[in-house]
């Protein structure tokens, strides 16, 4: 057998590496039509995401810890402000309406705290070895995106379980499930890859967690998360309106409620996130490689 | 023994930071089959050639051509050419050892009905078949070293770039990383490797270039070196010493000093 024949060689004379492959001083350079190409770039882009599955698959204690946060919002301040009915919401009881709120609040945290990871990888040199292999920039930068959204799926898994324990009116349909996978996704690619961008500016992790901290707050309380839009004032509306969360969330309620209804159309939403994330992922693409400089 | 064909060739090569100048107009030649040692103090501007060479970081200006490919201007088809051993560990410790081989054979179009046999063979050669399903976090330092030496080498690239290959590596796992890389040398991989150990550059290379301060110093092989500063007797500490007598204590700011540490202490 021939692995065996080279594990006779100890000193090495002839490489088990040479010799079992022909002699190419290049090997394996793809050749092909764009068609090929492009399945080459999703394939890339799904290794990456795959490296992270691994990761959760050897240690998914984390996720376990990651639960912890939403379910303190929804037992805490969704029973209470359910009980004193300060927030208008219509005809959906409140903890209907905040629990997409929270299902989103999580993509976002989860993705944001992304570039930390990217940080973390530059000062152990694993992103340098990414960047030098032959990987396209732009399926590296949707790679960690595509892992996002793998956190951030494992998080609607838990909001759906604990809205179920707490009575929420949650809309089955398989339609409206893949409804909800989709704006997972979406927004975790979103969010992370903002975090990437600033993770490429910043440089490191001191200063990535001071703007990390200021920069989730104001996103997550400006928006239609845990209150309507029509109970803030003019110019929260405003920043609001521009806050790409309020379109998660939006998406995210008119999908996983019984009766649910999304403001602006959950076309319109779908739109939105999109050319969000194309366009960060484009500037993404661009900073990543800077992150070694 | 080296077959004079060029496979690596700088003209002028500089990178600036700012006014800093990182790299000061290097050229040199590297031959196939050439272990090439870029020695120098801290801060000579070593790992930022290395950057330039593997495509991490544009030239300011100066040419460089890798395997045939111009750096600047077909990043692409350089990367296919080289393998990358950054200074930094680069093993992902929460997957092992066979996860972190399977990520690189895709990433490097290494087709699928060979993947498996490549990678048996590839930790067969580095010694760790013992130790492929275990998580890498759990690896000592020279089994660290050796699995990336094979992640870079899974490809069968032509050169081989090493970044301070034994930094914080104790002298057992030092030697068994440069018996490896012996070994890829003797079957016919170019080698091109930073290091400020002299011992390293006296066991493995064939030829040296001693950087000071971004530029170019000295170049031509540690027999030839040792000549040109004294002749008999002389070491390659003699030659690093005359070379960069001035920057001996002062090189290495706090980043690189605290990056190195923490890498000999995770190592240990």
């Amino acid at each position: 057998m021939k692995h065996q024949e080279y594990a006779a060689q100890p000193d090495g004379s002839v490489s088990p590496l040479r010799r079992s492959f022909s002699e190419a001083s290049i090997p394996f350079m793809p050749v092909g039509s764009t068609l090929y190409m492009v399945r080459q770039f999703f394939y890339k882009t799904f290794v990456i995401a795959e490296l992270e599955v691994r990761k959760l698959r050897h240690d998914p204690t984390e996720l376990l810890t990651r639960a912890l946060q939403p379910a303190l919002w929804m037992l805490i301040f969704g029973e209470v402000f359910s009980r004193i009915r300060a927030i208008p919401t219509g005809d959906v009881g409140y903890l209907d309406f905040m629990a997409p709120g929270i299902l989103a609040q999580s993509v976002l945290f989860v993705a944001i705290f992304y570039g930390i990871a990217i940080i973390w990888e530059r000062d152990l040199g694993i992103i340098h070895k990414f960047l030098v292999s032959p990987t396209p920039r732009m399926a590296l930068v949707l790679g960690k995106a595509l892992s996002a959204g793998v956190r951030g799926l494992s998080q609607a898994v838990i909001i759906y379980g604990l809205s179920l324990i707490l009575g929420v009116h949650i809309n089955w349909n398989p339609v409206a499930l893949l409804g909800i996978l989709l704006f997972v996704f979406l927004g975790s690619a979103l969010f992370s890859t903002f975090s990437l961008i600033i993770a490429c500016i910043v440089k490191t992790r001191e200063r990535f967690m001071g703007i990390g901290q200021v920069m989730t707050m104001p996103l997550f309380f400006a928006s239609n998360a845990i209150y309507p839009i029509a109970i803030m004032p003019a110019w929260l509306k405003a920043i609001a309106h521009i806050n790409p969360l309020t379109y998660e969330v939006d998406a995210l309620r008119g999908l996983m409620l019984l009766g649910g209804t999304s403001v602006f159309g959950i076309g319109f939403d779908f739109v939105v996130l999109m050319a969000g994330t194309i366009l960060l992922a484009s500037i993404g693409a661009a900073l990543y490689p800077k992150v070694v400089a | 023994m080296a077959a004079k064909e060029k496979i690596l060739e700088t003209q002028l090569l500089t990178r600036r930071f700012g006014s800093f100048v990182a790299v000061n107009e290097v050229s040199f030649i590297v031959h196939r089959g050439d272990v090439f040692g870029l020695i120098g103090p801290n801060g000579a501007g070593k790992t930022t050639t290395i950057k330039m060479l593997t495509t991490l970081l544009p030239p300011t200006s100066g040419t460089a051509t890798v395997a045939g490919f111009d750096v600047a201007h077909h990043p692409a088809s350089v990367r296919r050419s080289i393998g990358y051993v950054p200074q930094l560990l680069s093993a992902d410790g929460s997957l092992t050892g066979y996860e972190n081989m399977l990520v690189f054979a895709k990433l490097y179009d290494i087709p699928a009905r060979e993947r498996a046999a490549r990678i048996h063979d590839s930790f067969e050669f580095m010694g760790l078949s013992d130790v492929r399903d275990k998580l890498v976090r759990t690896y000592s330092g020279g089994m660290i070293r050796r699995l990336e030496i094979a992640q870079a080498v899974l490809h069968n690239p032509p050169i081989l770039f090493l970044d301070e290959p034994t930094v914080g590596l104790d002298p057992v796992a030092r030697q068994s990383v440069w018996k490896q890389i012996k070994l890829l040398a003797r079957n016919g991989t170019t080698i091109i490797l930073t290091t400020h150990y002299m011992e390293e550059a006296e066991s493995l290379c064939t030829r040296i270039v001693i950087m000071h301060k971004g530029k170019m110093v000295a170049n031509g092989s540690p027999g030839e070196l040792k000549k040109s500063v004294g002749g008999n007797g002389s070491t390659l500490d003699d030659v690093f010493a005359f070379y960069s007598k001035d920057t001996l204590e002062s090189g290495g700011g706090y980043r690189e000093t605290s990056r190195v540490r923490r890498t000999a202490r995770r190592l240990s």
